[in-house]
């Protein structure tokens, strides 16, 4: 599979650096090159230093025709906007943007991206740990509930990833 | 009418200085506290020091009621999620997002955002005017960029110069309508007969403004000779 991941933060490194490993073709960029010192020396993939939230920039890293697209910096609004070039502009199919706002993120899981959110999944897992019941709606990657309302196609649910 | 300001930086400023004296209701959003201060010093307390991105932000300030949401803050991004959220959380009529990169312009209006504000183009625009190449000039966007309003120098090497406006070759979407001649402008009619120096006014298509190009400028190569002289 061929996966572009926006972000090279410890969770966009982690991500690059196992799907690498996994045996997929992975682009990671960052607005930073320091940000590559996160990855191993020998990173199997290629890493870009470019703003992932320009269009232009999408592009060229070959987004179009991409199976999966990560939106991972640490900013919730340059993920959000990072995500809708990638599924509105580049029709990739399987976008996750990392918001960690949990009202913003639960707002574009219902404007027709699908989120993770570090917060819920912290307070969950803390909560759990507590003793208390497990909150359904905060584990894993949360998929789209719909799409845009002017886009007319029908809401596609994500797809199993292959390994 | 009730409006929303996200960002209180130079444009916010001035855009709530302006509304507030055509007699809007308004409230600003500005996150950072010492700009936010000192907006309030100025315009009075109508600042809240919030990020307007954030949903309960929004709804401290009205956004349910506003009829305008207007996102002007220097981050692309964040005026994007502004817009949004103001849209689809609070049912807001009307939003608008200022656009600092001219590429995220189609992006943002198929994405929902109603009006676009795009300082960085209009600025391009303007130097645009002040300097004179053989080329056609954007004026304005009409219609939300469906037709541009564009400016043709009629230059020595132009096709059109000793032709009739009726004689010219244009699509459907194409107009000509005024001619600025020395000092004088006069509308353009079917017998109008262009000379070097006039300048052209008119509407077209976005898509058809290369054949425009062709007709009232000339081809690429001619294009290039000139500027190279």
């Amino acid at each position: 599979m061929r996966v572009v991941i926006v972000g090279c933060g410890r969770v966009g490194a982690g991500v690059a650096e196992r799907m690498a490993r996994g045996g997929h073709e992975v682009t990671v960029v960052d607005i930073s090159s320091d940000a590559f010192g996160k990855l191993e020396p020998d990173f199997p993939g290629q890493a870009v230093r470019a703003d992932g939230t320009e269009e232009d920039v999408l592009r060229r890293l070959g987004t179009e025709g991409a199976d999966i697209f990560f939106a991972l910096t640490e900013g919730d609004n340059r993920n959000i906007l990072a995500a809708q070039l990638a599924a509105e502009t580049f029709r990739v199919g399987q976008v996750v943007a990392k918001i960690n706002d949990p009202v913003r993120a639960e707002a574009y899981t219902m404007l027709g991206i699908s989120t993770i959110c570090r917060t819920r999944l912290l307070v969950d897992a803390l909560a759990q740990y507590a003793g208390l019941e497990a909150d359904p709606g905060a584990s894993g990657v949360r998929p789209a509930k719909r799409h845009h309302d002017h886009d007319e196609k029908t809401p596609t649910e994500p797809q199993t990833v292959e390994r | 009418m009730y409006i929303v300001v996200v960002g209180g930086g130079k444009v916010g400023y001035f855009l709530s200085k302006e509304l507030l004296e055509a007699g809007h209701e308004l409230v600003i959003l500005e996150k950072n506290a010492a700009r936010a201060r000192q907006i309030a010093d100025e315009l009075g307390s109508i600042v809240l020091n919030r990020d307007g991105c954030e949903g309960k932000h929004l709804a401290e300030a009205g956004a349910n009621r506003a009829a305008i949401v207007a996102a002007v803050t220097g981050d692309d991004e964040d005026n994007l999620v502004v817009c949004q959220m103001a849209k689809h959380h609070f049912d807001v009529p009307r939003t608008i997002a200022r656009v600092n990169n001219p590429k995220n312009e189609t992006l943002f209006r198929h994405l929902g955002v109603d009006e676009i504000i795009s300082p960085t183009r209009m600025a391009l625009a303007s130097i645009e005017q002040d300097i004179p190449v053989h080329e056609l000039l954007h004026l304005a966007d009409l219609k939300g960029g469906e037709l541009q309003l564009l400016e043709a120098q009629i230059a020595e090497d132009s096709p059109a110069i000793g032709r009739r406006a009726s004689d010219i070759p244009l699509p459907d979407g194409c107009s000509l309508f005024v001619l600025l001649r020395g000092n004088g402008v006069q509308a353009i009619k079917s017998e109008t007969v262009f000379e070097v120096g006039d300048k052209v006014l008119a509407i077209s298509r976005a898509e058809c403004e290369m054949l425009l190009r062709r007709e009232l400028i000339g081809d690429g190569e001619q294009v290039r000779a000139a500027a190279a002289r």
